[in-house]
């Protein structure tokens, strides 16, 4: 009956996800994270931030965490593109890397565990159950109160939920940090709208939207450039914008002349084409604003529709600065000012284009 | 008529002390803490647990009533007094007897610090046991039961986990009739169980097990009261001795 506390093994998990923290403690795999490992590793640390600063011959008293990072970017490169599969020197208690708190040893030293609800095996999540429920009760014996005294409401006072969506499964995850079934987050679910199908349910509003997630709207992302003057008084914005491998500029004058030139030379010559200068004047007809500005765009990269694609968003970005926000949302959602994402696919091995295979030959 | 809560009363304080002290020893050598955790086996009903209920209580809480004779376990005859209507009527002398022998066992438990688990797998009582295991710093199980908590609870929980020394069944029962899992489980991993047990379960792998009704809400509120009430007496007995045993230490260092 007897067990020891095992004694660390040699690798520490840095990287922990929900499949990887699912128990199966009992084979020798990841060792416990506990305070004295954390704290020999935090040692060890110290220890090899002052090795660092020595072989980049630097001040080991001043050596800050970003001394350390632009040392380790010089002495490991790499050409990764994903920054959290770089190395790293670092030392995070936090929940997101590192060591998860989820590992951390759950009783005392007497043996006895720190939750009442330690030998369900998922505590937090039924610890969260069970006062979800209590609240519940609460609320019917307001309910129930209210009732006796005759003053029970003919219209509740209904939660304001607002643009907000209850936490996806991963979301509460990462909050109770152990992972949960599906069952049991459909079962979350099912009683939080149960809480709040019920008429006095105002009483546990800042606990419902707790565990809500407000969706912010599209629109409130947008940037608008800033509105400059230059020296002749003329009011001016500049915006960039991007298509395919084309990079675009412009910058757009409210002088009242409609002129428009690019890269130096004026837009009839450059785009002899009729649909790429319909692209580059779309923005200005949808606002109606046709004849009032002066464009000066400067732009390289690409073939000539990507050119223009370009510019169109670099037109359509430097016009809000002139416009009211309701005209901006209008240009939103005309789709003036979304990026277009599409990018030439590359050629794939034992195809003949990317997605055209060679002729198939039955013999 | 305590015999049978003393020989087990040694033996868990015989386990408590080979987790505590790991050096095996061959000759006990009768410390102080040894003296407070053999008081309660030197005094007959320490914590004075006959005077928390009577026969009237358990009447008044309906604990006397069975289900249907169709329902009835073989083995819970011996502590039915009579059926009426075909309705069970449990002998409530024999159910005093054996509560005030449960309650004894909990509360010498709780007093030599051991970890108590309360299990009823019914869903309206299920808040009701949470909050009286929370109240007296207990532990509770009202869930899923997964298959090895206690029997690969190593690899469930984590190397060097301790198991309850005890396990109190508010009801048997799962939520398809048949005997929880736990019942067993805890026979197996030697943990002593108190279990109220109705006419329809099976009393003979309980240690102590308490004839009585688990369906009424009066009644299983009336078995966490008294829990309760029994373990946080226990427990303020404990800390009392400890303190007089500190200021004894003391007046000696003086």
């Amino acid at each position: 009956m007897l067990m020891n506390d095992s004694s660390a093994a040699v690798s520490p998990q840095i990287c922990g996800t929900p499949a990887l923290r699912r128990k199966n403690l009992g084979a020798a795999g990841p060792e416990k994270f506990t305070p004295e490992f954390i704290q020999k590793q935090v040692e060890e640390f110290e220890i090899g931030k002052r090795h660092l600063a020595n072989m980049m011959g630097e001040d080991p008293e001043n050596f800050t965490q970003e001394d350390i990072d632009r040392s380790i970017a010089y002495l490991f490169p790499s050409g990764l593109f994903e920054k959290r599969a770089r190395p790293l020197m670092k030392v995070r208690l936090s929940a997101d890397l590192c060591f998860p708190p989820c590992e951390a040893v759950q009783w005392g030293p007497d043996g006895r565990p720190f939750h009442f609800l330690f030998y369900t095996g998922k505590q937090y999540y039924y610890s969260l159950m069970h006062d979800l429920y209590g609240r519940v009760l609460k609320v019917e014996k307001h309910q129930d109160q209210l009732r006796a005294k005759g003053l029970f409401p003919t219209e509740p006072k209904q939660i304001a939920l607002g643009t907000s969506r209850w936490l996806t499964k991963e979301e509460l995850e990462a909050r109770l940090v152990e992972p949960i079934s599906s069952q049991d987050y459909e079962y979350f679910i099912q009683l939080m709208e149960r809480l709040l199908a019920m008429p006095c349910c105002s009483l546990e509003q800042q606990f419902v939207m707790s565990h809500r997630q407000q969706l912010e709207a599209q629109s409130m992302h947008q940037v608008v450039p800033p509105l400059q003057k230059d020296d002749a008084g003329v009011d001016f914005s500049t915006a960039e914008g991007r298509r395919k491998t084309s990079r675009g500029s412009v910058v757009v004058r409210d002088c009242g002349a409609g002129r428009l030139t690019v890269n130096g030379q004026d837009y009839l010559h450059y785009f002899p084409v009729l649909q790429d200068r319909e692209q580059l004047m779309f923005p200005l007809q949808f606002c109606g604003l046709l004849g009032r500005f002066d464009l000066d765009c400067s732009v390289s990269g690409g073939g000539r529709s990507s050119q223009a694609g370009a510019l169109r968003l670099a037109i359509s970005r430097a016009l809000l600065s002139f416009l009211p926000q309701s005209e901006g949302e209008a240009m939103r959602q005309a789709g003036l000012l979304t990026p277009d994402p599409r990018v030439r696919e590359r050629k794939k091995p034992g195809q003949e284009g990317a997605r055209r295979k060679f002729t198939w030959k039955k013999r | 008529q305590y015999s049978g809560v003393l020989v087990s009363f040694y033996l868990l304080t015989m386990s408590l002390r080979i987790t505590f002290f790991p050096k095996l020893q061959l000759k006990p050598v009768l410390t102080v803490s040894d003296k407070i955790l053999d008081l309660p086996l030197e005094k007959q009903d320490l914590f004075r647990v006959s005077e928390l209920f009577t026969v009237k209580d358990l009447f008044d809480a309906r604990v006397h009533l069975g289900h249907k004779k169709g329902c009835r376990h073989r083995l819970m005859e011996p502590y039915l007094y009579d059926s009426s209507l075909d309705y069970d009527i449990i002998d409530l002398d024999k159910t005093a007897e054996h509560l005030r022998r449960a309650l004894n066992v909990t509360a010498q438990t709780a007093y030599g610090g051991g970890i108590i688990l309360f299990i009823s797998r019914r869903r309206q009582f299920c808040h009701l046991v949470e909050n009286t295991a929370e109240e007296c710093g207990e532990y509770a199980h009202t869930r899923y039961w997964q298959g090895g908590l206690f029997t690969n609870a190593h690899v469930q929980y984590g190397p060097g986990v301790r198991l309850p020394d005890l396990v109190v069944f508010l009801s048997t029962l799962n939520n398809v009739f048949q005997q929880h899992v736990a019942v067993r489980d805890a026979g197996k991993m030697n943990i002593p169980t108190v279990g109220v047990v109705d006419s329809n379960c099976n009393p003979s792998l309980l240690t102590y097990p308490v004839p009585g009704n688990d369906d009424s809400p009066v009644a299983v509120e009336l078995y966490c009261r008294l829990f309760k009430t029994t373990i946080n007496r226990a427990k303020d007995k404990r800390k009392q001795m400890d303190n007089k045993h500190d200021i004894l230490l003391k007046s000696i260092i003086k």
